[in-house]
């Protein structure tokens, strides 16, 4: 399919299909869940599936990017890439996922998209993940020199003291017995319920 | 002299010559605690009630605490007006730092107080573990009466202070 084509009459279910035609085994799952779709794909095509969707099937803002930590469960980290296309009333909303090792780096897609720079450094700042090709590879929020990830799962919520002297210092929060956690279990919801659970 | 002056109604020139009689505190604590100048440490969303304290509704100016000035060489009370990260803490420090003595402080709302609902790595739990504070408000953020009423009893408490006996009685600065 080309530009010439008015992709933004394509309905979602062929767009599905050209990226299944084009990808192939690069496509590990296609996932619907009430009207929402998701594509589960190889980290190592990831950039090239999310550039082809920009520049051939419209998709031409993106959301937002994030990342998950499935602590205990290897790969570990998981990348979440929330495309839409708003081009002509489309209003196409895909959602690409992949995962990734802790001992691997994420691909910066901040060339396709210069917004997703930011998103990558808060990624980078809140979790851990590391980006090659980002050029601004800093943290966003906390300060340079802060030795934590603090969105990682075993991460206390209190936090951990560090000190940084004349720029910042942290220290613990009181939390009066907890913090309060849920854990994620197919069990039942006794054990599922939130619980005061010390990470440190 | 123009008349309106000559006949001021506190007290009569011709027979008090242009004397009071008070004590040093009482002039210095009555000059201190109706010209508080603020240094608006606007963090967060109490910094719009601060903003709504010195409008015109609920006029600050009535105690003498509109001249907020963003500069700390000019100030006399510090209003910590939000939450205060770790990232902001030693900057908070440091503007206090360079406000010039006899300086106080007012913690305004839960989070400037006690780091409120933010019971996180990432906030100071209390601007009291780097500043001495001479007030806490409560709430969430505090109403402008609230605020007001804070600087009322922040008054009170300049007034009882006793800098000028403390002066002639050990040398310490007034």
């Amino acid at each position: 399919m080309t530009r010439s084509e008015p992709y933004f009459a394509q309905p979602m279910t062929s767009i599905l299909s050209i990226l299944g035609d084009r990808f192939g085994a690069a496509v590990l799952d296609t996932v619907e869940f009430r009207g929402e779709q998701t594509l589960v794909v190889e980290q190592s095509k990831a950039k090239e599936i999310i550039k082809y969707c920009r520049d051939e099937l419209g998709f031409d803002y993106l959301i937002d990017v994030s990342s998950l930590d499935h602590l205990g469960v290897e790969p570990r980290w998981e990348m979440v890439y929330e495309l839409y296309a708003l081009g002509n009333g489309a209003h196409h909303h895909l959602r690409i996922k992949y995962k990734l090792s802790e001992d691997s780096k994420a691909e910066s897609v901040s060339d396709v998209w210069p917004t997703a720079g930011w998103h990558e450094r808060e990624i980078y700042d809140m979790m851990g993940i590391e980006f090659t090709g980002l050029a601004d590879h800093r943290r966003i929020l906390m300060w340079e020199g802060y030795p934590y990830f603090p969105l990682r799962k075993d991460f206390p919520l209190a936090g951990r003291p560090s000190e940084m002297p004349d720029v910042a210092f942290t220290d613990r929060a009181p939390l009066e017995g907890g913090p309060f956690v849920t854990s994620p279990t197919s069990a039942s919801t006794v054990h599922r319920e939130p619980r005061s659970r010390e990470m440190d | 002299m123009p008349e309106t002056i000559e006949q001021h109604a506190a007290y009569d020139s011709k027979i008090e010559g242009n004397i009071i009689f008070t004590k040093a505190d009482a002039a210095i604590n009555w000059m201190r605690k109706n010209s508080l100048w603020p240094m608006p440490m606007g963090l967060a969303c109490c910094a719009i009630e601060l903003m709504g304290s010195a409008s015109s509704r609920f006029d600050i100016a009535r105690f003498g605490a509109e001249v907020m000035r963003f500069s700390p060489r000019q100030s006399d009370v510090m209003i910590v007006a939000g939450t205060v990260t770790y990232k902001m803490a030693l900057a908070v420090k440091r503007v206090w730092d360079q406000m010039p003595e006899p300086k106080w402080c007012i913690a305004m709302g839960a989070c400037a107080s006690s780091g409120g609902m933010y019971r996180s790595y990432a906030v100071l739990q209390g601007i009291d573990h780097l500043i001495p504070v001479d007030v806490y408000i409560s709430g969430c953020p505090p109403r402008p009466e609230a605020v007001l009423e804070g600087l009322m009893r922040l008054q009170d408490k300049i007034s009882k202070e006793k800098s000028a006996v403390a002066h002639f009685q050990t040398g310490e600065a007034v």
